[in-house]
Order: C-alpha cells, then sequence, then structure tokens
C-alpha cells in the first residue's frame, strides 16, 4: 500500500521542489523591496553596499541595518510561522477553514496580554512575549480539547463557529480588561501592531521558534498526510493521534505564540497560505510545510510593503491587509463545495 | 396552528417572563452607585422625591432600562427572523457579521460628523439610519455571496464569517485614525455598552421598534413555513426566495436600530430564540413573542449585572453577555446530537 503511494508522489517532488525555489527568488526579491521602499526611498545599490561595504558614518546604511533590514526578516520569519501553524492547525483538527486568528488562538494572546498590561506596570518585553505564549496556548488547547472531547467527529463549521465563540470570549474580556483599567489604546495598538517595531532581539527570538516549530511539524508531517486520508485509514495504519496531536499542538503554540507576540493579532495568513499551496502541489504534508513557510514569508513581506505604501506616511496596520487579501480568498474557499481538503 | 392557539399555549412562559422582566426592573431601577429604597421610588414616582432621586431615576436610569428592553428584544427578534429564514440554528447577526456592518456605518458616522461637532447628521436621530444602511449593506453581500444556486445554512454562517473580519479590519484602519477621545467612545461602543443613555436616544429608536417588531409577528407564519424544506413553501404558493429576502431586509433593520443605541451586543439573537424554541417549541406563533421577551430580560439582566458588579465602574453590557453567550454557544456546539439538529 505504502509503496505505490510514494511512487506517485514521485512527480509531486519535481513539482515541490520548483515551485519551491520560485518562491525563494521572489522571497529574496521581496525582502529587498521591502528593505528599499518605505519613508525614505533607498536604491538596491545603496542596499548592496549596506552589505558588502558597510560605513557606520553614512544614515542610511544605519537605517538599513538597524530598522529595515531586522524588520524584512521579522515579517518574513512571522509570516513563516504563521503560515505553518496554519498549516498545522488544517492538518491536525481536519478543518480546512482552521486559522490562529480564526480559532481562539490570537484572542487568547490578546486577553493574556491585556491581563498583563493591566496589572504588571512597566511590563517587559520578556513579560508580553510569555503572556502571549501562556495566551496562545491557553487558546490552542481549549479548542483542540473541543475537537477531542466530543464523541462524534466534530464538523469544520462547528470548530470553527467554537473557535468564533471563543474568539469572542477573549475579545470581550480583554476590552472589558483594557476598558476598565484604562489602557485600552495600548491594547489596541498591540493588536494591530503589525511590524514596524521589529528589531533585532525580536528576529533572534523568532529565529529559534521557527526553526524549532519547524523541525516539529516536519517531524508529523507525514502523520499528517495520512490524517488527512481520514481517521479510520490513520487508525488502521497503527498511528497513534494523540502523539500526532501532541507535537502539533506544541508547534502551533510555538510558532503563532512567537509571531503574535511581536506583530500582534495578523490574521488569514494561516489560512490562505496552505490553501494556495495545496492548490499548486497537492496535500502532501511533506513539502506543503515548508513551501507553505516559505509562501507565508513572501506574503506577510508584501503585505507589509503594501501597508507601508496605502497611506503614507502612515502605517495602516498590517494585520488590515492581510485580511483584505485573505477575506476573499475566505469566501471563495466557504463557496466551495464541501468535503474540500 | 394560529395565534391564538398558540399564545394560550405558551402563556405560562410568556407571564413568567413579564414577571421576570419586572421584577428585574424594579430591582434595577433601585440599585445602582446610588442606591434607591423601593418606597423611596414610590415617593419620587409621586413627586415627592429629592431633585438628586429624580435625577437619578427619571434621566439615568430610566431612559437606560427602557433602551435595554428595546434592543434585547430588537436583537432577540433579529435573531430569531435570521434563524428562520436561514433554518440555521447557529444564525446570530453578530456572528454573521450584520451587527458589525452597522458598527463600522456608525464608527463612520461618528469619525466623519463627530460627536461635538454639531451638525445635524450627529444627531441620535442619525444613527440608527447609518446603522440600518450598514447592516442592510453588509446582509445584502452576505445574500449574495452565499447564493449559488440557493442559500445553503453552512455557506451563509461561513461568507458571514468572512464579512465579520473584514469589518473589523476596516475598523481597525478606521479606530487608528481616530483621535484618542473619540477613540475610546468607538471602543466602549463596539463592547456594547449601552451608551447612549438619555431620551433622545429612546425616542430614536422606538420608532423602529414599533414598526419592526409588529411586522416580524406578521411574518411568523411565513417562516413557520420556511422551516420546511424548499418544495413544501414553494407548493403553498410562497415566493420563497423574495420572502427570505424581506425578512433578511426585516432582521437587518432590527439589529442596525438596536446596535446603533447599544453597541455590538453579541450572542442575545443566539440565546433568546434558542431558549424561546426549548421552552415552547418550534412554531413561531409562540416562540417570536417570547423570545423577544426573553432577550429583553437578558439584556436588563446583564446591564444590571454589569453596573453593580465592580461598581461604580460599569460593565459594558455586550461583554456581561459574551461571558454568559459564548459558554453556552460552545457548549450547544459540543452536545448536539449528529446532524439531526440542523448547523
Amino acid at each position: 500500500m505504502a509503496r505505490p503511494a510514494a511512487e506517485s508522489l514521485q512527480p509531486v517532488h519535481l513539482k515541490s521542489i520548483k515551485w519551491g525555489l520560485v518562491a525563494l527568488v521572489f522571497v529574496f526579491f521581496g525582502l529587498l523591496a521591502s528593505i528599499g521602499l518605505g519613508a525614505i526611498w533607498i536604491s538596491p545599490s545603496v542596499v548592496w553596499d549596506s552589505f558588502v561595504s558597510f560605513k557606520a558614518g553614512q544614515i542610511e546604511h544605519q537605517l538599513i541595518r538597524e530598522v529595515r533590514l531586522p524588520r524584512a526578516l521579522g515579517g518574513a520569519l512571522i509570516g513563516a510561522a504563521l503560515a505553518v501553524a496554519g498549516t498545522i492547525m488544517q492538518g491536525i483538527t481536519r478543518n480546512p477553514l482552521a486559522d490562529p486568528s480564526i480559532i481562539g488562538i490570537t484572542h487568547g494572546a490578546g486577553l493574556a496580554i491585556a491581563i498583563s498590561l493591566a496589572f504588571v506596570s512597566g511590563g517587559s518585553y520578556w513579560i508580553l512575549l510569555i503572556c502571549s505564549f501562556a495566551g496562545s496556548a491557553a487558546g490552542a488547547m481549549l479548542v483542540l480539547s473541543f475537537s477531542m472531547i466530543s464523541k462524534e467527529r466534530i464538523s469544520p463549521v462547528t470548530l470553527t463557529l467554537a473557535g468564533a465563540a471563543l474568539s469572542t470570549l477573549f475579545s470581550a474580556l480583554s476590552t472589558g480588561i483594557a476598558l476598565y483599567f484604562q489602557v485600552a489604546q495600548d491594547l489596541s495598538f498591540w493588536f494591530a501592531g503589525g511590524l514596524s517595531g521589529t528589531k533585532w532581539p525580536h528576529v533572534f527570538i523568532l529565529l529559534p521558534a521557527v526553526i524549532i516549530g519547524l523541525l516539529l511539524s516536519l517531524w508529523i508531517s507525514r502523520s499528517l498526510t495520512i490524517l488527512a486520508l481520514g481517521e479510520e485509514v490513520a487508525a488502521g495504519l497503527g498511528q497513534s493521534q494523540q502523539k500526532v496531536r501532541w507535537i502539533g499542538l506544541i508547534a502551533v503554540i510555538l510558532l503563532s505564540g512567537a509571531a503574535v507576540s511581536i506583530a500582534g493579532a495578523i490574521g488569514f495568513i494561516g489560512l490562505v497560505v496552505p490553501h494556495m499551496v495545496r492548490m499548486l502541489i497537492g496535500s502532501d504534508y511533506r513539502w506543503l510545510i515548508p513551501l507553505s513557510a516559505i509562501a507565508g514569508a513572501l506574503l506577510l513581506v508584501i503585505a507589509d510593503i503594501g501597508a507601508r505604501m496605502i497611506n503614507p506616511p502612515f502605517e495602516t496596520p498590517v494585520s488590515a491587509v492581510t485580511a483584505l487579501i485573505g477575506v476573499p480568498f475566505f469566501l471563495y474557499l466557504s463557496r466551495r463545495k464541501r468535503g474540500y481538503m | 396552528m394560529d395565534w391564538k392557539l398558540a399564545l394560550s399555549r405558551s402563556k405560562t412562559w410568556l407571564a413568567a417572563f413579564v414577571v421576570l422582566i419586572m421584577a428585574t426592573f424594579v430591582l434595577s431601577l433601585s440599585t445602582g452607585v446610588m442606591p434607591i429604597s423601593f418606597s423611596e421610588i414610590l415617593g419620587t414616582l409621586a413627586g415627592s422625591g429629592t431633585p438628586r432621586q429624580e435625577l437619578v431615576l427619571f434621566q439615568l436610569r430610566l431612559p437606560r432600562m427602557v433602551i435595554a428592553i428595546l434592543i434585547g428584544a430588537g436583537l432577540a427578534l433579529s435573531g430569531s427572523i435570521l434563524q428562520g429564514l436561514s433554518r440555521n440554528s447557529l444564525a446570530d447577526p453578530g456572528i454573521l457579521g450584520i451587527n458589525a456592518g452597522a458598527g463600522l456605518a456608525v464608527v463612520f458616522s461618528i469619525y466623519l460628523f463627530g460627536q461635538e461637532k454639531g451638525s445635524l447628521l450627529s444627531e441620535p436621530f442619525f444613527l440608527p439610519v447609518f446603522a440600518f444602511i450598514g447592516a442592510l449593506a453588509i446582509a445584502a453581500l452576505i445574500y449574495r455571496f452565499s447564493w449559488k444556486g440557493g442559500i445553503d445554512p453552512e455557506r451563509l454562517l461561513l461568507v458571514g464569517l468572512g464579512f465579520n473580519a473584514l469589518c473589523g479590519a476596516l475598523l481597525m484602519i478606521l479606530q487608528l485614525k481616530m483621535d484618542p477621545k473619540d477613540f475610546q467612545q468607538a471602543a466602549i461602543w463596539l463592547t456594547g455598552s449601552i451608551w447612549g443613555t438619555g431620551w433622545p436616544y429612546v425616542w430614536s429608536l422606538l420608532p423602529w421598534i414599533l414598526i419592526l417588531i409588529p411586522a416580524a409577528f406578521f411574518k411568523a407564519r411565513t417562516m413557520n413555513l420556511l422551516q420546511f424544506k424548499q418544495e413544501v413553501p414553494v407548493a403553498l404558493g410562497l415566493k420563497v426566495e423574495s420572502e427570505r429576502r424581506l425578512l433578511l431586509c426585516l432582521s437587518a433593520a432590527l439589529a442596525g436600530a438596536c446596535v446603533a443605541v447599544g453597541g455590538g451586543i453579541a450572542f442575545i439573537g443566539l440565546l433568546a430564540p434558542h431558549l424561546a424554541r426549548r421552552l415552547c417549541g418550534p412554531n413561531y406563533f409562540s416562540s417570536l413573542p417570547l423570545s423577544g421577551l426573553i432577550g429583553a430580560a437578558l439584556v436588563l439582566m446583564a446591564d444590571m449585572i454589569g453596573k453593580n458588579l465592580l461598581a461604580p465602574a460599569d460593565i459594558p453590557v455586550g461583554i456581561v453577555i459574551s461571558v454568559i453567550g459564548a459558554p453556552y454557544l460552545i457548549f450547544m456546539l459540543l452536545t448536539r446530537k449528529g446532524s439531526g439538529m440542523r448547523v
């Protein structure tokens, strides 16, 4: 049974590699554009110079090294993290509409941030980071426990709605806390946050989180592919679903927790990207996961450039830009025939 | 089955909720930052109260509670209609994004006309109009996008969720452009605090409610018929799609008017019809009035809890209701049996 399946995957591999390389080239140019574009336009030759012959005295080189570069890299890492988190969520819940922002994880982190803004005075960045992790963990555990508790197989719509209800609950609580302690605008800015404040320390937090998350995801990628065939098939092949779910959960918490703590609530990347990649290369998770990471990086870097260009000199929240890109796609998906995946 | 029979069967529950509303009303009238005893309320009503008591009762508490009752009933009926027309027991103007559409329109009007700029369009009277336009626009979009040779209940929900997110994104862009004072106001409003507490807001809301609620009752028979499979109402000569559009407009109008004055209160449109159906069965002749009463009672009670729990700070009603409503919805989703209940 396994052998013919493996053989039929062969052409897909070539296709995946091809698309992966194409996407990587685009990511490279996206990063260059992200470094060059902004309030001050910096020409590619100056960008190049700043890498090969960095001069500390030149303001543009400083700008590139301290502001533009960490922001571009942070955007790529966050995009990759969110996309992989979405892919894993969709895989373990078998819900094509799962996304960290729809299903309650982001708002869980938001609630934790609201609590820390209200009760921890002068909260350092580390406290926010820990809170965000704890909040996303709580949200993810709750949603995933829904799909585990329920005896009958829970339908994607039910899970999506339960996640939406959970999000509403979390956001109601956090707004209540924020209003009562008068930190509403702080919270709102964090939520809409985006990538504008991304500095090198953030990149160094993101990097290990993304790498570990990616490795964990790849570890269970084969099992996810089998799970996509149906739970009976997976059980028939003697696969421990609990183990896959727990590893997946840890990966999701790690990836979305890190992304959310730095960029706030950026929705729809985790929803849109896995689907687009799936359309291109099919649903072999061994390839779906790395390609989603690349595509997610690309999408967020582009969205971030868009956020800077729409209404200069003001920054449009990047979450609004991703929602504007993501919602039409969400509508398209929900109009498709059921049983998609 | 007509009105008389249906009402006589559900009269116990109707009476129970009327009593509950009256009891909560009196209790809520006497509690708050400045407690006023029951005898003092009677005295004030008779005209012998202190000016302070008169101010608190007549200018602050009474209009707010009247509004709570009106928007509770309005949102509950809006939800009932939505569930009836989509044959979907999870439909709610809040979840589907109709409230968000109305909210977007209202916040946009705050942004454009401000509250203190004194233009004609910033009068409370116009808020329901803006909200209605926003609600109707979103309802039309949801209808258009979930139409694919018919309205599939699941698709309707998902499309609604999508538009909800879209409105959220637009709201976020708008809010960050506001100055902090307008922002705080908009944020409080969005969480569903009854902010328009004065009589002008009552007068701006009342005509909508007085026209739309009887209109909803008038459509009870249609909604009963719509619960059958597509073929039955068609065979009975019902123009199904045009009736659905009409009902959607009705629901959007109710939600819009209520949201304009009460802010984004979610879950009432979901909870009230459910409880009503559970208590008196699926017949709309009896479940419509009952869900209106339940909605009014819920909002009134939530408002009372909100103003007393952390006094002197107010917890917005919308938060109290979300805290009750979200777990209820999740519980319901997880415990319902198979596909017996329509998704």
